[in-house]
Parts: structure tokens; sequence; C-alpha cells
């Protein structure tokens, strides 16, 4: 059992102030939508606990089963178990997927894989995914479509096993036939019961695949309202206005 | 001067091998702004005295003919002319030159490889070397420069009709030692020359390889990988001479900087003369900054004379390690060193992967891997 405890997050880039106070707890075994319209907040939540070096925090705590992530480096956070699955991955030339993936799963485990079994959950995790074999030998999403850049994201997400998973916008930019598989990765990822899912989006579509529990609004820079999955239908038949306008 | 005439381009305004055509630079002319002439130790200005002190060894592959000879030689000297003071300089002052032939057709069975070890002592040493290759033959020669020293030189790659040669050159010199070397290559009709240069060590190094051509078809391409650490002053001034029509060249050099007053410069000059119709060019130098105090300088000079070329660019790119690379890669775990590690590893590494022989590459590589923990 694992709890991320977002305690009053106060969060600024270059001096403006973005996040407001926000105040979440994801536990095991749970997803947690996160809804809301543009430029409310939701990357920043995201991009913060993660601990991108551009957001500046302003106050309060990131709690993982207690510890406060906030005192610990961007790879440290990864190896307490927290995983970022971002909306824009960068290219990084002249690092091969393969490479990358098995650094990352040498660093978040302690110590290196198996070459075989490696190979094994790799080439399984790819297939899961309707990843080309090929695609190990490229370089670090360089010139991955969107739609290949997400499906790399939920691979490593798969690969890591994460306690909490933070999920920034994986649906954006996708067509329905690869929203589908990536969606399939998520509710793998999370049928064990023994992992967190916070899942921010725009839209509601992604939801119809991935059933979340709880649905939060941001609006402003912090949460305005939270329910159950019917939060979510509501929002999609009334829109985000209602939120926009209070927080004005 | 009318365009039918041969201009020369501006950074290589005189040749001659009279050392007295050559003014002792200053430091304001463009060939010489970049380096430190102060730590030159002479080469540049007659003081550094010719003495002994840098031992060839060669390791010669069985098929090729290894020869010391004088300077009164007729294959030494053949395929350039000086353009440079300290060319001037190391044309004058050599006592013996090496001399490796390839004989037609012949194809090698290994790498030739010559090793130059520099001892530290007063005064400089002057070297030349002249590797023919000749028509049809297929070559490869190592040279592995290491130790102490000031050492100048002219190294002459002539590649013969349809012959093949690969050159990789190391420097990888002591902390303290100051190299400037020009490597010609001259290429016969459809000829093929690679040529991967590696820079690691020395004090200074200046290391000016250039091509020309003698018949169409010739085809030259031309890696360098650096890595320069606090101090160092590691230059790389490229000249490709396209003089006949049909002929091909790609310059592609990267290096990376760490530490105070490191210094990388990077020249890259193409002529593409009147006459040289069908040119194909492209040439690429990428830097990648690692830390404060370290400073990349890159230059391309792309001179086109005629019409009718089939390319010719260039790019240039010097910047910092990209702190988003970073931060992706420890989201997921990798420490903040090896995410690094990786990053220049990546960077440097796809052109490292083009050194046909292995035992170099595995070193090369393991160097990268020393610089990267230092």
């Amino acid at each position: 059992m694992s709890t991320l405890e977002i305690r009053d997050l106060q969060v600024a880039v270059e001096d403006k102030e973005i996040l407001r106070g926000v105040n979440l707890t994801v536990k095991s075994g749970e997803t947690h939508a996160i809804m809301g319209p543009n430029g409310s907040g939701k990357s920043t939540l995201a991009y913060a606990i993660a601990g991108h070096p551009k957001y500046t925090i302003t106050g309060g705590q990131v709690l993982l089963d207690g510890a406060d992530l906030l005192d610990l480096s961007v790879d440290e956070r990864a190896r307490a178990g927290l995983f970022l699955a971002m909306q824009y991955p960068v290219e990084v030339p002249g690092v091969s997927v393969s490479n990358f993936l098995r650094s990352a799963v040498t660093a978040v485990r302690g110590e290196a894989p198996k070459l075989r079994e490696f190979a094994k959950d790799l080439k399984n995790g790819m297939d899961a995914l309707s990843i080309d074999a090929a695609f190990a030998q490229r370089n670090l999403n360089e010139g991955f479509s969107g739609g290949e850049k997400k499906r790399h994201e939920i691979l490593q997400l798969e690969l890591l096993k994460p306690k909490i998973a933070v999920l920034d916008e994986t649906d954006s930019g996708l067509d329905v036939d690869a929203l589908r598989v990536v969606s399939e990765g998520i509710n793998r990822f999370r049928a064990s019961g023994e992992t967190g899912v916070l899942l921010i989006t725009h839209y509601t579509r992604i939801l119809r695949y991935v059933k979340p529990d709880f649905v939060h609004v941001f609006a402003g820079g912090r949460v305005v309202e939270q329910g159950g999955p019917e939060l979510a239908e509501k929002l999609e038949a009334e829109g985000y206005e209602q939120y926009t306008k209070a927080s004005a | 001067m009318g365009l039918n005439e041969k201009p020369l381009s501006t950074l290589h305004e005189k040749a001659s091998y009279e050392l007295a055509d050559f003014e002792v630079p200053t430091g304001r002319e463009e060939a010489w702004r970049f380096t430190p002439l102060s730590r030159l130790k002479g080469l540049h200005n007659g003081k550094a005295e010719p003495v002994g002190g840098v031992r060839v060894d060669i390791d010669a592959a069985p098929e090729v003919t290894v020869e010391t000879v004088g300077r009164d030689d007729p294959r030494v000297g053949t395929s350039f002319v000086p353009t440079d003071r300290v060319s001037a300089q190391a044309w004058n002052s050599f006592e013996k030159a090496t001399v490796i032939t390839v004989g037609r057709e012949t194809v090698t069975s290994r790498p030739t490889v010559l090793t130059l070890t520099g001892s530290a002592g007063e005064g400089a040493v002057y070297g030349h070397i002249v590797v023919k290759v000749e028509p049809l033959a297929e070559a490869t020669v190592v040279l592995d420069h290491k130790g102490s020293g000031v050492y100048a030189d002219n190294i002459e790659f002539v590649v013969g009709d349809g012959a093949n040669l690969k050159v990789v050159s190391l420097q990888d010199w002591d902390d303290d030692a100051v190299h400037v070397s020009h490597h010609h290559a001259q290429l016969a009709k459809d000829a093929t020359f690679r040529s991967f240069v590696v820079t690691l060590g020395g004090d200074l190094v200046r290391l000016s390889p250039s091509v020309t051509y003698t018949a169409p078809g010739g085809d030259a391409d031309m890696s360098g990988v650096y890595f320069v650490d606090a101090g160092q002053h590691l230059e790389h001034r490229l000249l490709v001479d396209h003089s006949q029509p049909h002929c091909k060249s790609n310059v592609d050099y990267r290096g990376a900087l760490q530490g105070q007053d490191a210094h990388a410069v990077w020249i890259g000059d193409v002529i593409i003369r009147v006459e040289a119709e069908g040119t194909d060019t492209y040439e690429l130098n990428r830097n990648l900054i690692l830390t404060d105090g370290a400073r990349a300088d890159s230059v391309p000079n792309l001179e086109i004379l005629t019409g009718e070329v089939a390319g010719a660019g260039h790019a240039s790119a010097s910047g910092r390690l990209d702190d988003e690379h970073i931060f992706y890669l420890q989201a997921r775990g990798i420490p903040h060193d090896e995410a690094r590690r990786l990053v220049v590893r990546g960077f440097l590494g796809q052109l490292i992967e083009k050194i046909q022989i292995e035992e170099v590459r595995e070193r090369v590589l393991g160097a990268l891997e020393a610089e990267l923990s230092r």
C-alpha cells in the first residue's frame, strides 16, 4: 500500500503564482482524474511533483508514504516510486531506446536486470503496445510521431512499475486506435491494485477507457470541485465555463 | 582577378615552401586569431630549435612498404605547398621523412599503426610523413600521438586513382604537449578518403586537415571528435578545395567541453571553384558545453564560385547540455551524472561508432568515459 499526499502545494514559475494550495491524496488501487481547462495549472502540478527545475515550490508538501518528495532530487523521486508520463517527451539524440530503458530499469530497481529477462520484458511490453521491434534501436523519441511518443511513455510505465503514476495529458494528440492501445496499457498497470494513478486530462474521452474512482476539477491553480465518475459526465455536458468564471 | 583565375580562400592567401614568405604571426591574422601564440613554444616564430624527441614506432601491415628517407626523396612534398608559417617551418626543419607505400591494387590485411611518442625536453620536433596509396589499393592507417613535447609536422596522404585510404589520427597527448599538424590529402580520380580525428590530450593542439582533388570522382569524408578539459586549447581547421568536377566531401566534427578556459576552435572552409561543377559537399560542427567557463568558436565558410553544384551546405551549433534532456532521464530514476554521461556519450558516440577498427573504437569510447568521470 502506498499513498501520495499533496498538502497545500503552492508553486510559482518565475515569480508568477500558478498553484494556490492544492490538496489531494492518491492511494494504491485508486485512479484519480484531474480535469480542467487549459492554463488551470494541471501540468504545473505534474511537473512540480516530479521536480522540474523550472517550477519553484513556495509552500506545502508532497508526501509519498510519509516522506516528503520535495526534499529529493528528480531521480531520487523516481526511484522512490513516482512516475511522470510526459505530455511532450523530449527527443534525446544519440541515446537509444533500449539503452535508455535498461539504464532506467537498472536505476529504479537498484540492480541491472538480467539481459535475457530484460529483452523478454521489453519485447512483451512493446508487443502489447503495438510498438515495432525496430524502435528499440532508434534514438529516444527522435522522429517519433505523437502517438509513438505516448506509447513509449506507457511502455516505460509498465517496465518501471512505480507506486504512483502521474499521467500528464497522455491522451492528447492520440487517435482512437492509439488511445485504446495506450488505455489498455494503463489498465494493465493498475490491474494489480498496488499502484495509484493520477490522470491529468483535458477531455473526458480517455475516461471511457480508463475508469476513474475520483474526479477533481482544477481551475485557477487549485481543486475547485471533486466527486466520483459522474462528475466527468457533468463536465462533458456542461464544459468548464462555470469553473473558469468562478476562479477568474 | 577574374573568376576564371583560381582565387585562394581568404584564409589561405599564401602558399610557399619558403619560411621567409610567411611573416611571424601576431595573432591579429584571421588564421591565427583564435590560437594563443604564447603557448606555441616558439613553433610560429622560429624560436623552437629542432631537437629529437618524438619516437616513431611502426606496426605495418605485411603488404605495405615502410621507408625512412631524406629530404631529397622525390616522393616527399609532392601533394601540398605549406599555407601557414608553422607548416612551412615544419617543412623546412624536418630531417627524415617516413614514407609508407601501398602498392598498386594491394589490399592490406590489417591497419598500419604509427605510434608517435613524444618526450619532454627543450626545443621542438619537426616531422614529415607520406602515405602513398597507389591506384586501386586499399589501406587503413592509424596515427597514434602520445607523450609530451612540442611537435609540428606535415602529413601527406596521396590517394591514387580508385584507391581507398582510411585514416584515424588520435591526439592522446599528455597535458603539457603542444602539437601543430597539417594533414594534406590529395585525391586522384575516383579516390576515396576517410579520415577520423580524435583529439583528447595536449595543452594546445592545432590540427589542419585539408583535401585537394586532382581529378573528378574523389570522395572525402572527414569526421572528428574532441573533448576539451579545463585550460586546453584544441583547434581543428578544415579546408576542402573543390577544384575538380563531380567530387564529394562531407565533414562532421563534434566536441564536448568542460572546465575553466576549455577552448575549442573549429574552422571549416570549403571552396567550390568555377570548374568544380557537380560538387556535393556538407560540413557540420557541433559543440556541447558542459560547464561554465568553457568556450567554443565555430566558423564554417563556404565559398561557391560555380552555379552548378549538386549540394552544398553547412551547419554549426554550439549549445549547453539541455536541461530538458537531463530532466527526462532523471525523471526515469537515472542519477544526474549518469544522465549527463548518457547524453554526451550519445552526442559523440554516434560519430565514434563510425570508427571501423574495433580496438581503436573501444579505446576512444574508454577515453570518453574517463573524461566524463573527471
